[in-house]
């Protein structure tokens, strides 16, 4: 018989008590128990990135974790209401018109939300020239640092100008 | 996905001892690479333990100078740390190149290490594999191969080994420290870690059921100039299709390791006394075989050594 398992997530800081066969990845708990349907599966192998979320503030592929392991995490979703980042991204997305089908713009803004704090950590990127410097934000940063994250329509232009538009 | 148990372990000698039991159970860290195999039923393990809660998440110094890593240290946080990006920009470098952020994130240090290949027909299980399917053939020796392997490949399996990271710490020569389901440790050279496939492509390192990565060790580097240089079909989130990991003296001598040309990570210490770029290409491709799609990366490998020591010697 399989198992299934109680495990506890705290998803944009609401409990949400459920009952997991231990093989649902994050990506499906949030999507498919809490109906938290913003996080999108594109390709379920890491490789598009539509699935990003925050766990612990750091983001990371939601489709290649288990749900049971995140007993005990804080994650954030698209759909968080009080995280200024997340919420100054979605304006800057709107404003310089940062997508066309909008299918992978949750994990987009996820992603940069992310990529943002990584920055403010002085976390180097393969852009980084000077790995004794402190990293700046620019076009290659950005570039570089959002390659986890595909967009089928192509609107890279637009997402960098709005992830410019919204870095502190 | 095929149904295993899962168990969360809350130390080491737990979480090897449950290993032990004679099932087909895997150790879960990161799980980027596991759990993206078990999705295709490529891996099918019968159980999981969750070992992200037993500690092994730190970097120290060591006595001599280097550095001592657990095996639970993310990608991320290793390419960040102030003394790797110091004393061992080489491995900064080589994790920076590999995979995404948001995988960065999750991957460990001993998961790197563990990573499988690549291979279209290892991910197709439709098609025959002997690393999958110890016995049923290799649909890569007649097939697509383009991203395969060139040296240390056997008649059985000319799959590469996908890391970055080990390229640099093949380079730095880094011991690998383990725990075995009886409580003792091990500590491996990661020239050793690796096995060359020959008859036996199912066996991919040295590790017996149930044995941990612990840590990684890395003694001070050997001075000079530290390189990672990468070529790759996209310029971001893309294998190697030839990488070098190169330590470059103030004489220009060169230490050299290798990634997207051999079944393991591949270093040819003899090559350490040359100066020359293609004598150093002669002796590191020295029994290289393309087979088909691949050939291009004999080539291209004497083409990336040239522009290392070229780019090097220039300061």
């Amino acid at each position: 018989m399989d198992q299934t398992l109680h495990v506890t997530l705290t998803v944009n800081d609401q409990n949400y008590a459920l009952r997991l066969d231990p093989r649902t990845t994050l990506l499906d708990a949030l999507r498919e128990h809490i109906a938290l349907t913003g996080s999108k599966k594109g390709c379920d192998h890491g490789q598009c990135g539509a699935c990003t979320v925050l766990v612990n503030g750091r983001r990371i592929n939601s489709c290649l974790t288990l749900a049971v392991m995140h007993e005990g995490d804080a994650v954030t979703t698209i759909e968080a209401i009080d995280n200024p980042t997340i919420t100054m991204l979605q304006a800057a997305f709107i404003l310089y018109d940062g997508f066309q089908c909008g299918y992978c713009t949750p994990g987009q803004i996820c992603s940069a939300a992310g990529m943002l704090e990584e920055i403010a950590a002085g976390m180097p990127s393969y852009a980084t020239k000077d790995l004794d410097a402190t990293p700046q934000l620019s076009g290659d940063e950005i570039r570089e640092r959002m390659s986890g994250n595909i967009c089928r329509c192509a609107a890279y232009p637009n997402i960098v100008r709005a992830i410019e538009q919204a870095a502190p | 996905m095929k149904s295993f148990t899962f168990s969360r372990a809350t130390n080491a000698n737990a979480a090897t001892h449950a290993a032990s039991n004679g099932h087909d159970t895997k150790f879960i860290a990161g799980g980027t690479n596991l759990l993206d195999l078990m999705k295709l039923q490529v891996e099918g393990p019968d159980a999981l333990i969750d070992i992200n809660h037993i500690g092994l998440d730190s970097i120290e110094d060591t006595p001599d100078g280097g550095l001592e890593i657990g095996a639970l240290v993310r990608n991320a946080d290793l390419a960040a740390d102030a003394r790797v990006r110091k004393i061992y920009p080489v491995l900064s470098r080589a994790l920076l190149a590999g995979a995404s952020p948001q995988l960065r994130n999750k991957a460990t240090t001993g998961g790197n290490l563990l990573q499988r290949t690549r291979c279209y027909y290892f991910y197709d299980t439709t098609k025959p594999c002997n690393k999958r399917a110890p016995g049923s053939g290799c649909a890569a020796l007649a097939g697509f191969n383009r991203i395969h392997a060139v040296l240390g490949t056997s008649e059985s399996c000319i799959a590469s080994h996908p890391s970055d990271m080990a390229i640099a710490m093949r380079l730095l020569d880094a011991t690998v420290e383990t725990l075995k389901p009886d409580g003792s440790t091990a500590a491996i050279a990661i020239a050793d870690l690796h096995k060359l496939p020959g008859e036996t492509p199912e066996q991919e390192t040295i590790l017996e059921r149930g044995e941990l990565i612990t840590k990684v060790i890395l003694p001070p580097p050997t001075p000079g100039k530290q390189v990672y240089r990468k070529v790759r079909d996209r310029a971001s989130y893309a294998f190697a299709l030839v990488s070098v990991a190169a330590i470059i003296d103030k004489n220009g001598a060169a230490k050299m390791a290798f990634g997207g040309i051999g079944a393991k990570p591949w270093r040819v210490e003899s090559a350490d006394d040359l100066h020359d770029a293609d004598e150093i290409a002669d002796a590191v491709l020295a029994g290289a075989i393309g087979h088909g799609s691949n050939d291009f990366k004999i080539p291209l490998t004497r083409r990336t050594i040239r522009a290392v020591l070229r780019d090097a010697r220039k300061g």
